[in-house]
């Protein structure tokens, strides 16, 4: 199920600029990992070149190889579309398809990965995604209702149970719960600790304290100036990165000296 | 100056007149009042101007109706100016329909593929002139349509008539009769031209229009180019392409020149789209309104009102569809 990924001399570019620079880290199977660091600082970028989407922007080019266990996802005849089934992504606002029911947003990704299904079969998918995405119970009377429809902690759920119905190697998150009241960022936050037992996640967040709530490893990202390339500080554990960070830049952010 | 009033409210810095006592009421200023009254005022004249339309259609109608022999429905001829008057549209509401018909299956589907090429597949040094081209299509005068119609179009297609008699004859909506091709198919292929533009640059707008975010959701999923467009620029820009191509529909049905210059008419309702004959709502008024008398032109009037009906119903089964679909786009 799970699988790790392995950065090596990562290069992300807009155009001419480069966005991240050089970036190199490991991810654990089955754990958190949380990316922190002042806004610029190409986390959001770095994520996105996780499962190829960063290249879908106008000018967006990677340089450098990311492996999914054995496969590099950046090596020639990788197919991005297929390279995007095993790594799931949420992104930060809640995105349902607003044409389509709650049963059809969770079955989206099914559908398109195995084609026909039975019936029967993607009812038991539905229901799984959607008990894995604590999100059952509030829905299972009303699935043929538009997605759009549920409140914006419940739409990012019903996202998360679209992202897992297709059993991916890995979850992304795109700041998950920044538009989100807390008792919602609650449950995404239980929910995550309930998803790692079961898949390799990677989040980036804006929130010190969820890091710290959340994740395993945190990786701390961090800009020379402005224009300059994002590149990554440090990755630890997070324990040690908010107690004990092997770089003064980190402690100088984490106790809120700068950004 | 009343334009610009805002220096009134806020502390004046160079008049020294004082500033008006705190009113509980919001302030109207002049400025308020001169737009509110312009606005009122153009929304009133555009409901007197429709009413006076309408009005003066109706009378004129009534008075053609009163006359008339025949049913004016039902009727398959049309001597408005004969004594006693005898007229029908039912010959010219099959034309304008069938003809209206043609020309929206065939541009409607090349429309959404234009649109959508333009749009998500095209590279921008392509998609650009190419819009500009397509944008161009639609200034052409409908008068140039029909004389390219008439002379291009009507020679060449004895051709794929003769074909498609060969081979679909025997349903006998496409039987072909050697004979100049100016038929209401005919005449569907060229609207359907003349309505392409207008379908495109809509739907390509409405396309363009697609959260970046509905479709990064379906990229996430590991949907191919084509799978994202079907789950979300599609859903997206369905009310707006129904918009669009209710638009190209009523200049179909309104088309005047175009048709009057490639069809040749006649008062009959012929089973085969392909041979020559029948006519529509607005031909018939430009082919006939100069040789008619009182009555002619007040029946002629009587059939414009049908028309305007028609182009009526048709806008508000648009706006049905879209209304139906309205809980899921959101």
């Amino acid at each position: 199920m799970a699988k790790r990924i392995d950065v090596g001399g990562l290069n992300a570019y807009y155009g001419n600029h480069k966005a991240i620079e050089d970036i190199s880290m490991t991810v654990e199977p089955r754990s958190v990992t949380a990316f922190i660091g002042p806004s610029g600082c190409g986390k959001s970028t770095f994520l996105r070149t996780l499962n190829r989407m960063h290249e879908v922007t106008p000018g967006g080019r990677v340089e450098g190889k990311v492996m999914l266990d054995d496969e590099n996802l950046y090596g020639p005849g990788v197919d991005p579309v297929s390279v995007r089934r095993t790594v799931g992504m949420v992104f930060q606002r809640p995105n349902p398809f607003p044409t389509m029911s709650i049963y059809d947003n969770v079955a989206a990704g099914v559908r398109l990965n195995g084609g026909r299904v039975r019936k029967a079969e993607l009812d038991g998918i539905v229901e799984k995604s959607l008990q894995g995405a604590n999100l059952w119970k509030e829905v299972k009377d009303r699935l043929n209702k538009p997605g759009a429809g549920l409140s914006g902690g419940q739409q990012q759920r019903l996202c998360i149970a679209r992202a897992i119905a297709v059993e991916p190697q890995v979850l992304l998150m795109d700041e998950p719960c920044s538009a989100l009241d807390p008792i919602s960022t609650l449950a995404i936050e239980d929910l995550i600790g309930e998803l790692k037992e079961r898949f390799t996640i990677v989040i980036v967040t804006h929130n010190m304290q969820q890091a710290a709530r959340v994740s395993d490893r945190t990786a701390f990202f961090n800009l020379a100036g402005v224009g300059q390339p994002g590149k990554l500080v440090e990755i630890d554990d997070t324990e040690r990165i908010f107690s004990n960070p092997s770089v003064q830049a980190t402690e100088d952010y984490i106790s809120g000296r700068f950004g | 100056m009343d334009i610009t009033p805002a220096t009134s409210a806020a502390p004046p810095p160079l008049s020294g007149a004082p500033a008006p006592a705190e009113q509980a009421k919001s302030a109207t200023r002049p400025g308020d009042r001169i737009f509110l009254g312009f606005s009122r005022g153009s929304g009133i004249l555009l409901l007197v101007i429709m009413a006076a339309i309408a009005a003066f259609l109706a009378v004129r109608a009534v008075n053609a109706l009163s006359h008339n022999e025949g049913n004016f429905f039902t009727t398959f001829e049309w001597s408005a100016n004969s004594t006693p008057p005898v007229f029908g549209i039912a010959v010219l509401a099959f034309g304008t329909v069938v003809s209206s018909l043609i020309a929206m299956l065939i541009a409607v589907p090349v429309a959404i593929g234009v649109a959508l090429f333009v749009s998500h597949y095209a590279p921008r040094k392509l998609a650009t002139p190419l819009s500009y081209v397509i944008d161009l299509l639609a200034a052409v005068p409908s008068i140039v349509y029909g004389l390219w119609g008439a002379l291009f179009l009507v020679p060449h297609l004895g051709g794929l008539y003769s074909w498609l008699n060969d081979y679909l004859g025997w349903t006998g909506i496409f039987a072909y009769h050697d004979g100049a091709a100016r038929s209401l198919f005919t005449i569907g292929i060229l609207l359907a031209i003349m309505i392409l533009p207008i379908v495109t640059s809509v739907s390509r707008e409405v396309f363009l229009q697609t959260p970046r975010m509905n479709e990064e959701a379906a990229l996430a999923l590991g949907a191919t180019r084509w799978e994202v467009i079907r789950m979300s620029v599609l859903p997206f820009g369905r009310s707006g392409v129904i918009s669009a191509s209710m638009l190209g529909l009523g200049r179909a049905l309104g088309e005047t020149m175009a048709v009057a210059t490639v069809l040749s008419p006649s008062f009959l309702i012929n089973t085969s789209l392909l041979d020559p004959g029948g006519g529509t709502f607005a031909q018939n008024i430009a082919s006939s309104f100069k040789e008619s008398g009182e009555i002619g032109k007040d029946a002629l009037i009587a059939s414009g009102l049908v028309l305007f009906v028609l182009t009526l119903l048709v806008n508000g089964a648009a706006r049905m569809i879209i209304a139906r679909r309205k809980e899921y786009t959101a």
